[in-house]
């Protein structure tokens, strides 16, 4: 008999296609028989702002002085049709969260953090709640398939109206609050039984595609009086196309959300396979309001994966005119905080990685119904945090914007960028690194 | 702004021409009654199909539009009585809140989507998606309706004289459907139901409303409603999904 006992053995190998997540998702898929829901926008690693770099001041460009000289940040949204445009101090607005999905004091928070900063928060699938209108000096009023809790006073009350086509997270998507979530406050909102799972539609009920959509905005703008800027919303999967059928249909601003913008509860699969990251999808937009001849005209805003300073200078660089948050936003007011983690770690996950948010069991009280749990969200401190968070990222914007030498955030420009990687500077059409190659620019490759 | 008294015009009756008034003209002078308005009568001529006629109205007038109308007319209606001599485009009376809309001819699709309250009369035929996520509204029609009717609809009552195409209250919540006439299909969680005394009184009340009480035997009709299997998501349900 051979002895082995001696025989030198390879390293365990995992296999990079069937890496630990994925096993685990198999044998959670084959135990349940039904696929896997969760908030959150994409987690895999995507091309994104990080590939791009300023390249700042220098021979050729002079610098603005920090601190001494100005560089403005208020940004006007609503300027093609809307007789009162919204007026924003800074760049930087709030996504759209539905009460519902968010707590009430998440949703105040929200409102206190944003107003603090001279910025716009947004309600979401589900309607708009006196708490939340009362905390938000600038609100923007969604207008969705579902139309839950859409109602004509409200919509007078809003100060814009966002027709929401689709969102990064889920292009082509509806929605799902689990039962958990419906409780009989959220159920009256809705119109529904309480506790029951809500189904959001995917599609709206009473229009079809870019004509129809423009009779539709027609009727919002005779309906307000044409005072309230209407935005079009969509996920980023055709982003020249969607823009430029937006500005066709009479929007006077564009949101543009790419896969990394969060949703409330979606198909892991659903939110990490459809739709193009925001990167790709920023200068497609850009480009289609400039063949319009109406960039700067109708004004767009991106979202999806905006976490500091630079991202947002990043986003205005390539045409955007402001960006809006949703998922660090949440993080601001204490969503994933490490002071929690022995809870998350009860719930089988960590601080940090909890996204179960449709279960309705968050321990910092933000993605809940729960009573007990909203109490521990403090709004007005929350919404402090929110508000110091939205300073940072401008202030850093700012420092950016100085360095390039522009005295307003606005004048940020592509030719500011270069990327770090091919695919970048493919996406966002600017030059490789150290080159200047644009891949695909003149036909070239 | 051509807002002129007909010669004619009865006391408090206001004539709009919207060959020569713009639409925005219209609907901007029906936001601003007040709730004690003298002006409780409008006429509104040569509609010629224009989109979002009397859309967002919140007053106690009656508006009659003598002609066919486009897409949304009396959309978000409050309180108003719009009455639409001629048929009628996508979405009439899509998200009224209160108030009553009358039909005289045909209605296109989605007629009623999303309503919350009011009285949606249909004196013709309903195309496809009638009462498309209804929230509280009630929908009388007398001739048939197209498919995929009352699709998640929620609360309120859908009542046909006439026929139902296919997939019946697909996705249904808690409106109730009744059906004179023959169903094509039922969509996904949507089951024909009892039909018991306080069903047939329900009844009974929505037929009185749009004048038909009498006119119609209410033991022809079926009731149909949520078998409410779809409630919460479940894989055993799967093939539904």
């Amino acid at each position: 008999m051979t002895d082995h006992s001696n025989t030198p053995r390879t390293t365990p190998r995992a296999s990079a296609t069937f890496d630990d997540y994925t096993l685990s998702e198999i044998r959670r898929a084959a135990a349940t028989g039904i696929y896997d829901i969760r908030g959150g926008g994409a987690k895999r690693k995507v091309p994104h702002f990080d590939d791009l770099l300023f390249l700042g001041a220098s021979m050729s460009r002079y610098p603005l002085e920090g601190y001494r000289e100005k560089c403005s940040t208020e940004v006007v949204l609503g300027t093609r049709f809307a007789k009162k445009p919204i007026q924003l101090k800074i760049p930087i607005t709030i996504a759209g969260m539905s009460f519902g999905s968010l707590s009430a004091n998440a949703k105040e928070a929200l409102g206190r953090g944003a107003s603090a900063m001279g910025t716009s928060t947004t309600t979401g699938d589900g309607g708009m709640t006196n708490e939340e209108r009362g905390h938000s000096t600038q609100l923007v009023y969604q207008y969705l398939p579902s139309r839950y809790g859409m109602n004509p006073d409200d919509l007078k009350r809003a100060d814009a109206i966002e027709v929401v086509v689709g969102q990064g997270a889920k292009p082509g998507g509806g929605g799902m609050l689990l039962g958990q979530k419906i409780t009989e406050r959220v159920a009256g909102m809705r119109t529904l039984p309480v506790g029951i799972d809500q189904r959001s539609a995917c599609r709206h009920p009473d229009w079809t595609g870019p004509d129809d959509l423009e009779i539709k905005i027609e009727e919002l703008r005779e309906i307000t009086d044409w005072e309230k800027p209407i935005y079009v919303k969509v996920g980023a999967a055709r982003p020249y196309y969607d823009t430029a059928l937006a500005v066709k249909s009479g929007a006077d601003v564009v949101v543009v959300d790419g896969m990394q913008g969060g949703t409330a509860a979606t198909q892991e699969i659903f939110i990490e396979h459809v739709g193009i990251p925001t990167l790709a999808a920023v200068r497609q937009a850009v480009k289609a309001l400039q063949d319009l001849g109406m960039h700067r005209k109708v004004q767009l805003i991106v979202s999806g994966g905006i976490r500091n300073g630079a991202d947002v200078a990043k986003a205005l660089a390539l045409g955007a005119d402001a960006v809006a948050i949703g998922t660090a936003a949440l993080v601001a007011l204490g969503d994933n905080d490490p002071h929690y983690a022995a809870e998350y770690e009860a719930l089988g996950t960590r601080a940090g990685a909890y996204d179960d948010w449709h279960e309705g069991r968050d321990p910092a009280g933000i993605t809940t119904q729960d009573p007990e749990l909203m109490k521990r969200l403090d709004p007005i401190a929350a919404g402090r945090r929110l508000a110091n968070y939205l300073a940072v990222l401008t202030l850093e914007c700012q420092t950016i914007a100085r360095a390039c030498g522009k005295s307003h955030v606005h004048n940020l420009e592509p030719e500011d960028l270069v990327a770090l990687t091919i695919e970048a500077a493919a996406m966002a059409n600017v030059p490789l690194a150290g080159t200047d190659w644009i891949p695909g620019r003149n036909g070239g490759f | 702004m051509n807002l002129s008294l007909k010669p004619e015009a009865a006391e408090g009756e206001t004539l709009v021409d919207l060959a020569t008034t713009p639409l925005r003209a219209l609907n901007g002078a029906l936001h601003k009654l007040a709730a004690d308005t003298n002006q409780t009568l409008w006429t509104v001529a040569n509609p010629a199909g224009r989109h979002a006629i009397a859309a967002g109205l919140d007053a106690p007038i009656t508006v009659e539009i003598d002609g066919p109308v486009g897409y949304y007319c009396a959309g978000m209606n409050k309180q108003a009585r719009v009455i639409v001599h001629g048929n009628a485009g996508v979405g009439v009376a899509e998200n009224m809140m209160s108030g009553f809309v009358h039909v005289k001819g045909d209605a296109s699709q989605a007629a009623g989507a999303t309503a919350h309250g009011g009285l949606l009369i249909i004196d013709g035929n309903a195309s496809a998606r009638c009462g498309i996520s209804m929230k509280g509204i009630d929908i009388v029609v007398k001739g048939s309706i197209g498919h995929m009717s009352a699709f998640m609809a929620q609360a309120g009552t859908l009542t046909v004289l006439g026929d139902a195409g296919e997939a019946l209250g697909d996705s249904l919540y808690e409106a109730r459907l009744f059906v004179r006439g023959s169903v094509a299909s039922l969509g996904a969680d949507c089951i024909e139901k009892e039909m018991r005394e306080e069903h047939k009184a329900l009844l009974a009340s929505k037929l009185e409303a749009a004048g038909l009480l009498g006119e119609v035997d209410i033991s022809e009709f079926r009731r149909y409603g949520s078998a409410r299997t779809l409630y919460h998501f479940h894989v055993d349900n799967v093939s539904s999904y």
